[in-house]
């Protein structure tokens, strides 16, 4: 026990405060940004927002948590609190709707006045008794000291049955929440055949909705599909796209998102036009036909596209047209 | 140390006061968690004054028992919404009457 002490007053000596500079720098940084954001807690006026601003609260919380040697809880505290329960805060939120926002009317009296007067009142009598108190000097953990071995070995070795109870405690809360938000069905189950059977009693429409449309230059569900006979057919867009109003029109479509030059229009532009070529098949009758299939050697060449055509007069491609003559040579 | 202590006492305080001002019931049990944090943040800091680890596994156990009771608190409101379609802590009075 004695040369414990007497290491802890040599690191006492060495550092009176027992935090150097750098410390109190990432302190003042850190500090008030992660008050800046608990402040959002209160102001915020949607709860995603609050749930944004607890989340950068809780992220300070970790960087102060590493500066002060606990990398364990700093990591523990971003993966935990950040990663799980934040995590599961949000999911809520989506589960009740993002839109939800706070209610401000009172039903006490002046109660949002009185709590801030409140708030004020417990900031300064917590803050004051802290700021008054005399702590004694920083020991600080010893360098040589590893912060996850320590943690290990006081857990599993002083605390187990406390490590214990708290795993039984979070098997019972995973437990109770399966328990508490299971739902005893009030009502028979509406099965796919029932639902059909419903839909044809309506009378509404019976088959699948249209699915959304299909241009050359854009497909995306906000584009609505066309009937036969070129008509939009507001049904296809999906409902939520519609409420919305995101519904992109038909207009937008005609001229300016198709590609200006296709592959081919090049040649089409100054050229009548020319038959496709045919594949495989013997090419069709003409002045400049390519050799017979019998050649070997004129049959194991490939035919270009130019090689099909018939009239290849105005060709514009002379390295095709002296390919298919050197291939009426052989 | 002092300056931590402070913060920790600031970051209550708010979180104390969002439970007071806020009428979403979500955003009243984020007050609580960042109660819980502020408390784990002395914690730290007293640990590190001692150089006491039994702190930092006071602050852990902290998260557990947060875990858990995050867990458990947000299957309530959500099966309170879906019996009464609402979140709000002042629509939550069916034990007043």
């Amino acid at each position: 026990m004695s040369h414990l002490a007497v290491l802890k007053a040599a690191a006492a000596a060495a550092s009176s405060t027992g935090v150097s500079t750098a410390q109190m720098v990432l302190f003042w940084i850190v500090g008030i940004i992660a008050v800046l954001a608990a402040l959002g807690l209160i102001f915020a006026r949607r709860a995603v927002y609050a749930a944004g601003c607890l989340i950068v609260t809780m992220v300070c919380l970790a960087v102060l948590y590493v500066s002060m040697d606990a990398p364990f809880l700093g990591i523990a505290q971003v993966v935990v609190y950040t990663g799980a329960i934040m995590m599961l805060f949000v999911f809520v939120l989506m589960l009740v709707g993002v839109d939800v926002s706070d209610s401000f009317t009172e039903l006490i009296r002046g109660q949002r006045a009185w709590s801030i007067i409140c708030g004020l009142g417990l900031v300064l009598v917590l803050g004051g008794v802290a700021w008054r108190a005399t702590l004694p000097a920083t020991i600080g953990f010893q360098k040589d000291q590893d912060n996850i071995t320590t943690i290990t070995n006081a857990l599993f070795g002083d605390f187990p049955f406390t490590l214990e109870v708290t795993g039984t405690l979070l098997i019972v809360a995973a437990l109770g929440a399966v328990t508490i938000t299971h739902r005893q069905r009030l009502t028979a189950r509406r099965g796919q055949a029932e639902l059909a059977v419903s839909r044809v009693a309506a009378g509404t429409q019976v088959s699948p909705l249209p699915a959304p449309g299909v241009y050359a230059g854009y497909n995306a569900s906000d584009v609505p599909a066309l009937d036969p006979s070129g008509n939009v057919i507001e049904q296809s867009v999906p409902e939520v796209i519609r409420l919305r109003g995101q519904v992109r029109r038909i207009e937008q479509f005609e001229q300016a998102q198709l590609p200006s030059v296709r592959p081919g229009e090049a040649a089409l532009a100054g050229a009548p036009a020319r038959p496709k070529p045919p594949s495989g098949t013997p090419p069709v009758p003409g002045t400049r036909q390519p050799a017979p299939l019998g050649d070997g050697a004129a049959a194991a060449e490939p035919a270009g596209p130019a090689a099909a055509v018939p009239d290849s007069t105005t060709d514009s491609d002379p390295a095709k047209g002296a390919k298919e003559q050197g291939g009426e040579a052989k | 140390m002092t300056p931590y202590i402070v913060l920790s006492a600031i970051l209550f305080a708010i979180g104390a006061t969002t439970v007071l001002v806020r009428r979403n019931s979500i955003v009243v049990f984020m007050g609580i968690e960042l109660m819980l944090n502020a408390a784990n943040l002395s914690f730290v800091a007293f640990a590190k004054l001692n150089a006491a680890i039994e702190g930092q596994l006071a602050a852990f156990f902290v998260m557990v028992v947060a875990a858990a009771e995050v867990v458990v608190g947000l299957a309530i409101i959500v099966s309170v919404f879906r019996s009464r379609r609402s979140v709000s802590v002042d629509d939550e009075n069916l034990m007043r009457h």
